[in-house]
């Protein structure tokens, strides 16, 4: 195990790397490009043994990847924004064809305007692809969970892709220390890729034909369910075992801090996490009872957990740093919906930090204030909120 | 084994359910009597990924991989790119097997990128000058003069006015190792230009003439004297681009494009002023094909 301190985008590339990705096919777009480039000085440094594609578009990194990942070989590809978006077609291809791809992206805005800067929309919009989705909260956590979601996505019982949000520059170019786990160790906890059913000129099947109404399309669709239903046990397992081999805990889909006696709880994902956390920090010095859940995991949406995690709270802002028009925050849609015909509590929704606008503890504190003041007077003023808008 | 100099071996078993007399099937046939067993086929859509058989059944005895329509290329270099990784691309071909709008529209970004990084595959346009799976729509390889559903005849003509893409001369311009025409109504020139494909080291291209009675309107029984028509009118030169140099494998041009065009319904609307207008263009083309050989072998 070494520490070296290092961004987001090299961690990620690190996730891949120590996962032996095999096949890799990506397309610059910032801020994800050192996670190409640095994969690009991994294998023509040797210290990666894998087959670099220079493709001319996501939209064919991501056909690529699905091909070789039905060929045998693991396979990693990185994303943002715009590219994440012209995958869209083949985002539900991988998801059919049960290619466990790994892919990250880095969460930015879209145009137009043009904007670099952080917002979940590309990745909530993705939501129906079949795709697990994890955002993560620290460097340290993408590297990790790079390399678990192998483990989870080739197993067997699950076959699906997943990717990893790492938020534009909070997280993509912000250094943090990380420890990079040892090879050995990782080859230990992570075997080798053994798809089901490969391209094989000795066995030759069809792949991904046509299928009539009568025949097995609805199955094919039905299963993608049922083996997302099986991610959230197998995480948790996959999870303890990495827990034993490194060292470091990951607490499934949610990760909850100070919830316990809170009465307002936000719920929150990705990097604006810590500002959130501070804020509670800062609260509860006051002795004001607030909490914060954060939302690692997306699809497949961990409502049971949720219910569980918001039994006791008197009232849950959800701050989405994303929207769709003409309705709502995505997490917000989600979580009225888990607790629908529940005894739920009040739940109000905050579009906060759209293409990268700063969260900071004050804004936070403002969220918290206004919770506190809809809780007194027990009714939601503004049930979607924009925070910080100018018009 | 071999008669008259074509493979005796069929990957292509009963059950397809191509329509009688299409060229695609043909095509596909003298394809894998080359390549034999140790072939990975991807198929985007168009006819031919309906053709082979529904889930789970399959005519072909190689395994197929089913693609997203404008990522043939792609797809072939990713199973090229795996099989490299895993040791194995030396045994196997790989082949991207596309109509002519998956290969010159929708899939042409794809396909330039392939051929610029150079990977190992063999890429096929079964070239029947429309897209048929859908009805047979205008593509940028439909010629001249042709009705299709989207340029349909109408009250002021609604015909095709552009003429064919050149694809050969695309792919040429990709410094691509190589590249041919085929037509199955020559099947010895066609199964020794895949011969050449399978040994290429990087990216060939092949263009094949794909007859389609359904989308052309004509007798199913015609569609190898149409083929022989359309190379001995020059409406289809038999070439190939090996190496930087241009070389034409038949040079009878001795047939009148009108004798072509007279046998399809999807013609029939044309003035001969128009097919003598399509004569001259093709004449010019024939000329300019010469004048390519002849310098890109000085
Ligand atoms: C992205 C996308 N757009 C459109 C289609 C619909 N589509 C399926 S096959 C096809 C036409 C194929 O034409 P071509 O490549 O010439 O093959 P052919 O059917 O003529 O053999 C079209 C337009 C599709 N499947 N995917
Ligand atoms: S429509 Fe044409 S290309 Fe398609 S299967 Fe029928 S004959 Fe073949
Ligand atoms: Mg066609």
């Amino acid at each position: 195990m070494v520490k070296k301190i290092m961004t987001g985008n090299i961690a990620a590339a690190w996730g891949a790397r120590l996962s032996r990705a095999e096949v890799i096919a990506a397309y610059p777009i910032t801020p994800q490009t050192i996670i190409v480039e640095k994969l690009a000085q991994f294998v023509s440094d040797g210290e990666l043994k894998a087959e670099y594609l220079h493709v001319e578009s996501e939209h064919s990194a991501m056909a690529a990847c699905i091909a070789a990942s039905q060929t045998g070989a693991r396979t990693f590809t990185a994303t943002s924004s715009q590219g994440l978006v012209l995958m869209h077609e083949l985002l539900h291809w991988a998801s059919g064809a049960r290619a466990p791809i790994v892919m990250a992206n880095v969460n930015r805005a879209l145009a137009p305007p043009w904007s670099v800067w952080v917002e979940h929309t590309d990745m909530m919009s993705q939501r129906d692809t079949g795709w697990i989705q994890f955002y993560a909260e620290s460097n340290q956590e993408v590297l990790d969970t790079t390399i678990m979601c192998y483990k989870l996505c080739e197993d067997k019982d699950i076959q699906l892709p997943a990717m990893i949000g790492l938020d534009a520059f909070y997280l993509s170019h912000t250094s943090e220390i990380v420890d990079i786990p040892d090879q050995e160790k990782v080859d230990k906890f992570l075997p080798k890729f053994e798809p089901a059913y490969p391209l094989d000129v000795e066995n030759p099947l069809s792949i991904g034909s046509l299928s009539m109404p009568h025949q097995w399309y609805p199955e094919f669709r039905y299963k993608i369910q049922e083996a997302m239903e099986r991610v959230i046990p197998k995480l948790n397992k996959i999870e303890e075992e990495f827990y034993k081999e490194f060292g470091r805990k990951y607490t499934g889909p949610l990760e909850l801090y100070n919830t316990e006696d809170a009465e307002v709880v936000l719920i929150i994902s990705g990097a604006a996490t810590g500002t959130v956390k501070e804020t509670v920090d800062i609260l509860r010095k006051k002795g004001i009872k607030v909490g914060v859940i954060r939302l690692r995991m997306f699809r497949p949406f961990p409502s049971d957990y949720l219910v569980k995690a918001l039994s006791k709270i008197s009232f849950i802002g959800v701050i989405d740093r994303s929207f769709s028009f003409g309705h709502e925050g995505a997490i917000y849609s989600e979580i009225k919906a888990s607790l629908y015909g529940l005894n739920a509590p009040l739940i109000k929704n905050f579009i906060v930090g759209m293409g990268g606008r700063d969260i900071t503890t004050d804004t936070i504190t403002k969220i918290y204030e206004n919770c506190f003041s809809c809780l007194k007077n027990n009714k939601i003023d503004i049930p979607v909120e924009w925070i910080d808008i100018k018009v | 084994m071999k008669r008259a100099g074509i493979p005796t071996e069929e990957f292509i078993y009963s059950g397809h359910t191509a329509c009688p007399g299409c060229g695609a099937l043909l095509v596909a046939r003298y394809l894998l009597k080359v390549l034999g067993k140790n072939t990975i086929m991807n198929i985007p859509a168009c006819c031919f990924a309906a053709i082979p058989g529904t889930f789970p059944d399959t005519c072909l005895g190689i395994p197929l991989l089913y693609n997203a329509f404008e990522t043939t290329a792609a797809t072939a270099s990713g199973v090229e790119a795996a099989l490299k990784i895993k040791g194995k691309k030396e045994k196997i071909n790989v082949v991207g097997f596309a109509g002519d709008g998956g290969t010159a529209d929708i899939g042409i970004q794809a396909l330039s990128g392939a051929i610029e990084r150079g990977h190992e595959i063999i890429y096929v346009c079964y070239d029947n000058e429309a897209y048929m799976n859908t009805g047979m729509q205008t593509s940028s390889l439909t010629p001249k003069g042709a009705t299709t559903t989207t340029n349909p005849l109408g009250k002021k003509g609604g015909w095709r006015t552009r003429n064919k893409k050149n694809m050969m001369d695309i792919v040429a311009a990709h410094d691509i190792p190589y590249a041919a025409t085929v037509n199955p109504s020559y099947p010895m020139d066609f199964v020794k230009k895949i011969e050449k494909a399978k040994n290429t080291k990087g990216t060939s291209y092949i263009h094949a003439y794909s007859v389609c009675p359904t989308g052309w309107r004509y007798q199913p029984e015609l569609g190898l004297e149409l083929g022989r028509l359309a190379t001995e009118t020059g409406l289809f030169p038999l070439y190939e681009f090996e190496n930087g140099r241009y070389i034409i494998n038949y040079k009878k041009k001795t047939k009148e494009v009108l004798e072509y065009y007279k046998l399809q319904g999807r013609f029939r609307h044309l003035s001969e002023d128009f097919i003598k207008e399509v004569q001259e263009y093709i004449d010019k083309e024939w000329q300019k094909l010469l004048v390519k050989e002849e310098c890109s072998n000085r």
